[in-house]
């Protein structure tokens, strides 16, 4: 009997399907209760394998692909790597498990934030402390850093910056942040720097880093500054008062920095701001849009906006583009096709034929969506993502030298 | 291990068809000798309800810590283990969700406004005589409104002082100690006070380390392995402290019952394992104590009055203290104020009707900021009536049920008026055979909690109840044959179900942060069920008695929100197995106990997208114990001649559950105990 059933074992077809599913082959009498004991038993852990789409249309430009992280919900562990390759026009989904098997349970809780700087790939992982560095080409996992709630990242001079909410506890239990700076060679924390409450996006521009504090924990008495660094001597210099709640900075190729904060969620909405940087004075301009991620190529702002309103109790999303010349909305769509994103979460924009790309984390539990449109704004292609897909890093040919852009 | 596990159910099917197809044979040779059948009013009454009860020695029997660990025996329900002794434990029937269940602690219900799940992880069952799980609701109009009030309900029943002739006192001492670092002694006094009067005193202490160690792994699609990893789960301790006290009277036509509870606990809060991050520090402590009373009295033995009182005060208070997370410590102070007045008359022989009122005030506090301080105060009317005529049963019910909220700040109010029924109609086609038919269709709704409601961001103020319409038919069949030097009893009962969920309260992102939640009234589920419970006891010569029980349950519970969604639309909700199913084994002989008992559940998905990313395997396990009684006698029994002496017994057991090891999880990342063990030691005066 029981070489039989081992036998039964044996010969049963691939797994497929589901992990322990067996295609049901068709079964006679007794023989069927076998099967059905077979069917019902766990199979073995499989690393999950990666999913290819074709997507798109092929095309040879300095941009080889890019790479798309999943966030994955808080506790899941199931922050995720995407790869879309425009010479062979697909889409690659989970790519991270299968090109490093080895590294026990992938590549963790909640993706925050995704770099290439360099020719490594930089994934901050938010919930499980690190940064995980990989090699851009191939996702080869290199090394990690360990950094307690890490956000979010930057570099400048061979030096990563990366801002961490989890600084000293003072009185009253609130905890001030700090920006990691480690050494892109050794992959060592080389020196901290303390900042305001739960610091959040930051950027380098000239030798300075400005870091956006948000106060997230302190709701609702949000932070309301920017941090400012001085690289050499990697000491604070300024605190610059913005908005309640910051979130994302960005430079542009004028040295204006472009922040975004989230605001209180209710008497304060979400705002863009600009500041103009000089030796002398820096002037604060805002711009009456909501904004809550944005993405900047040559003199255009392209920014989504999803903001929850307590009149309406649903999310009010808007898109558009602003001049950063003139710090004007040049125009307040991006899609024209009529495509309705239901959390627009991610965006970037391809440098050369200037294709948009939006994220759509949907209802965050489930896989997201990922949307390609024309610079006219009609929809290309969508692809199913990972959980909460948010950030999009481009993955430049190695022939063009490395640049990083967001 | 899977060949293990086939041969076991084959011998486990075989075993059962040989027992059915005896009990048949049985069933036609002696055709008229089979003693004429007892209808006894209980069983009746369960019959009109699906209804699962585990009481006695076979709960007693079953490796079991929680009420938690032994509904997970009961078809229809699914447990949501975080794992551990300490880890939280709650129940869903039927796929309808935690919230429609109704949990009542010695016949009032445990209210929980603030969230409104009931942890049935802290109830041990050291003390607990019965549960009984019903389906839809109690079979019997004499109850309170409450009685009416869910889509189900769990009844757990502490243990009640009963004397034999002489008797006047008892006492129970019991040491249990295992894995995990468990050391849970308890002691149990009775008194009889007078003829009508007695006294039950219980009190319980639990430690657990809740340390065990967990194995994670993955294979590469070669089958070699890709990552393999060994951790000990932290932060599962627990400890607790349980103090009941009951006062217990007989009235010429009536009886009332007067009981004090108090527990009080410190825990860690199990997280979920993921990468990099294998510790935490989330603590809790709870504090719940409660008063409650309930006189019954019986006029001109056809009208029926019962009262009910209760106040409970519960505290909480959770603790992060993780510096890499946000720092939260946040304490909620509960109160409750209960009451309830139910009449039934006795129209006809054939005919009852009832009528039910109660009464319910909560508060809840809270050191959160911009907390809204909520009150509620909650009426609720119930009429029903019972026909029982021959052959045939029916029951009906309307519950109104009427809501008003304050809150302090902003003086935020949200009513609810509602009127929803209930019907119930069984049959018993033959006289002769206890073989009952059954349909029933109630409507029932659960209002959101203070927390759905009122908590600092997360609550939305504008929410609605949340509806459950079940119909179920089915049947249940008994049969106890008597042969000359032995006895066997049958049971079958199965049952189908439809149930619609609508409104159904979910956690929805809001703005641009999976951070940010609300509570929205967007789901709509439906599920089609069936339950089966086959049952075989069998009392042979020589003291030999076996018993085998099986429990199956299928479930197709689908996700149909939102038509547009593809991957979701249609998708089996998150944590419902398809097939899952239960066994119980027993065999005794002369003092001696053996128990098997064997858990499956079936493949699931974590989340309504049912792919391959969000699958969860099957898991099983098997667990056994085996018991004896030895019976001590005291010396004083042997030189008294007249007056009555209790036994002295101890019981011994020795528990080794999972005892095939399997690593597995109930919830995502949460992972569960493998083989583990306990020791029980039980001395009865």
């Amino acid at each position: 009997m029981l070489q039989f059933l081992t036998h039964i074992f044996h010969t049963l077809p691939p797994f497929k399907g589901g992990q322990g599913r067996v295609i049901f082959p068709p079964f006679k009498g007794g023989l069927g209760w076998v099967f059905l004991i077979l069917l019902s038993c766990r199979g073995p852990e499989i690393i999950l394998p990666s999913e290819e789409e074709q997507r798109g249309d092929t095309m040879h430009t300095e941009v080889q692909g890019f790479y798309l992280l999943n966030e994955g919900n808080m506790g899941s562990n199931k922050a995720t790597l995407d790869y879309y390759d425009y010479t062979t026009a697909t889409y690659k989904r989970n790519i991270f498990a299968e090109a490093n098997p080895d590294i026990t349970q992938g590549l963790g809780d909640v993706g925050n934030d995704l770099r290439i700087y360099g020719n490594r790939l930089y994934a901050v992982i938010n919930c499980s402390n690190l940064i995980e560095v990989m090699d851009a080409p191939t996702a080869k996992h290199i090394g990690q850093i360990n950094i307690p709630n890490c956000r979010y990242l930057t570099f400048a001079d061979g030096y990563g910056y990366c801002t961490s909410y989890a600084g000293p506890v003072q009185i009253g239990n609130t905890q001030i942040g700090y920006v990691a700076k480690f050494d892109t060679a050794t992959l060592r924390i080389v020196d901290t720097c303390h900042v305001g409450f739960q610091p959040d996006g930051l950027e380098v521009v000239g030798n300075r880093l400005y870091v956006a504090n948000s106060g997230g924990y302190l709701a609702p008495d949000y932070d309301s500054t920017l941090s400012v660094i001085d690289l050499a001597s990697f000491k604070r210099v300024a605190t610059i008062p913005v908005a309640p709640n910051l979130h994302r900075v960005q430079a542009d190729h004028l040295g204006q920095l472009w922040v975004s904060s989230r605001g209180d969620y209710f008497d304060t909405p979400s705002r863009l701001f600009c500041l103009s940087l000089s030796s002398t004075t820096n002037s604060l301009d805002t711009l009456n849009i909501p904004v809550s991620n944005f993405c900047i190529l040559g003199d255009s702002l392209y920014y989504i906006s999803t903001e929850f309103s307590y009149e309406t109790y649903e999310d009010i999303i808007c898109y558009g583009i602003v001049d950063i010349r003139t710090h004007q909305p040049i125009q307040n769509h991006l899609i024209t096709d009529g495509t309705t994103l239901v959390k627009p979460y991610g965006i970037a924009v391809h440098p050369t034929p200037r294709e948009i790309y939006i994220t759509d984390a949907g209802n965050y539990v489930t896989p997201g969506m990922l949307y390609c449109f024309s610079p006219q704004g009609i929809l290309q292609w969508s692809v199913r993502t990972g959980d909460i897909p948010s950030a999009i890093c481009f993955l430049w040919s190695q022939e063009q030298g490395t640049k990083s852009q967001d | 291990m899977k060949r293990l596990f086939s041969i076991w159910l084959l011998a486990l099917v075989c075993v059962f068809a040989w027992g059915i197809t005896n009990a048949e044979r049985d069933s036609v040779a002696r055709e008229f000798s089979i003693d004429e059948v007892t209808i006894t009013a209980r069983t009746r009454e369960t019959a009109v309800m699906p209804v699962q009860t585990l009481s006695g020695d076979a709960l007693q029997g079953l490796s079991t810590q929680s009420v938690a660990d032994a509904l997970r025996y009961f078809s229809g329900v699914q447990v949501k283990d975080f794992g551990g002794v300490g880890g939280m434990k709650t129940v869903d029937i039927r796929s309808m969700g935690t919230h429609h269940l109704g949990v009542f602690y010695d016949g009032i219900e445990i209210g929980n406004a603030q969230n409104g799940t009931v942890d049935l992880g802290k109830f041990s069952l050291d003390n607990i005589e019965e549960i009984a799980l019903y389906n839809g609701q109690k079979a019997e109009i004499f109850q309170s409104a409450k009685d009416y009030g869910s889509a189900g309900t769990l009844y757990i029943r502490a243990r009640r002082p009963r004397f034999a002739n002489g008797e006047t006192y008892h006492l129970v001492a019991t040491m249990k100690a295992g894995t995990f670092g468990l050391a849970n002694p308890s002691l149990l006094y009775e008194q009889k006070l007078t003829d009508h009067l007695s006294l039950s005193l219980s009190a319980e202490y639990l430690y657990a380390t809740g340390r065990y160690h967990f194995r994670y792994h993955k294979l590469n699609p070669d089958l070699t392995v890709a990552w393999d990893t060994v951790g000990i789960r932290q932060n599962g301790d627990v400890q607790a402290v349980r103090a009941e006290a009951g006062l217990y009277g007989f009235l010429p036509q009536g009886k009332w019952q007067v009981k004090g509870y108090f527990y009080d606990s410190e825990r860690g809060i199990p997280q979920a394992i993921v990468r990099n991050v294998w510790t935490c520090a989330q603590r809790q402590w709870d504090r719940n104590a409660f008063v409650q009373g309930q006189i019954e009295h019986s006029f001109f033995d056809r009208w029926d009055v019962q009262l009910s009182a209760k106040y409970s005060n519960d505290y909480m208070r959770y603790l992060n203290p993780d510096t890499t997370r946000m720092y939260i410590d946040n304490q909620f102070w509960q109160q409750e104020v209960y009451l309830s007045l139910v009449n039934k008359v006795q129209l006809f022989s054939w005919w009852d009707v009832a009528v039910s009122a109660d009464y319910q005030w909560n508060a809840l506090d809270a050191t959160l900021a911009n907390f809204a301080y909520p009150e509620r105060n909650t009426g609720m009317l119930a009429f029903a009536t019972a026909f029982h005529y021959r052959w045939i049963r029916l029951q009906a019910s309307v519950l109104g049920t009427f809501v008003e909220d304050k809150a302090r700040e902003g003086a935020i109010r949200s009513q609810a008026n509602h009127w929803t029924p209930a019907v119930f109609l069984s049959a018993q086609p033959l006289l002769q055979e206890q073989w009952f038919i059954r349909l029933f269709y109630k409507d029932i709704f659960r209002l959101p909690t203070f927390n759905d409601l009122y908590y600092t961001d997360v609550g939305n103020i504008h929410l609605e109840p949340e509806y459950a319409r079940q119909y179920d038919a089915g049947m249940e069949y008994t049969k106890t044959l008597n042969a000359q030097r032995a006895t066997l009893n049958f049971k079958l009962k199965a049952d189908a179900y439809f149930n619609q969920i609508k409104n159904k309260i979910v956690a929805v992102p809001k703005g641009n942060s999976q951070y940010r939640w609300m509570m929205m009234n967007i789901g709509y589920v439906e599920i089609v069920g069936t339950d089966v419970n086959a049952g075989l006891t069998m009392l042979l010569p020589h003291e030999v008695e076996w018993g085998i029980n099986l429990s199956y349950t299928y479930q197709q519970a689908r996700d149909l929100t939102d038509p547009t969604d593809t991957l979701c639309y249609g998708g089996q909700i998150s944590y419902i197995p398809w097939h899952s199913g239960s066994v119980i084994g027993h065999l005794a002989w002369k003092g001696w106990g053996l128990n098997y008992s064997f858990i499956y559940v079936g493949e699931r998905y974590h989340n309504s997208a049912n792919i391959l990313a969000n699958y969860e395997q099957p898991w099983y396990t098997h667990d056994l114990a085996l018991s004896k009684i030895w019976e001590i006698r005291p010396k004083s029994k042997v030189s008294s001649v007249k007056s009555y002496v209790s036994d002295l017994r101890l019981h011994t057991t020795v528990e080794i559950n999972n005892f095939l090891n399997q690593q597995y999880d109930i919830v995502h990342n949460y992972p569960m105990p493998g083989i583990n063990g306990k020791l029980i030691l039980k001395l009865e005066i």
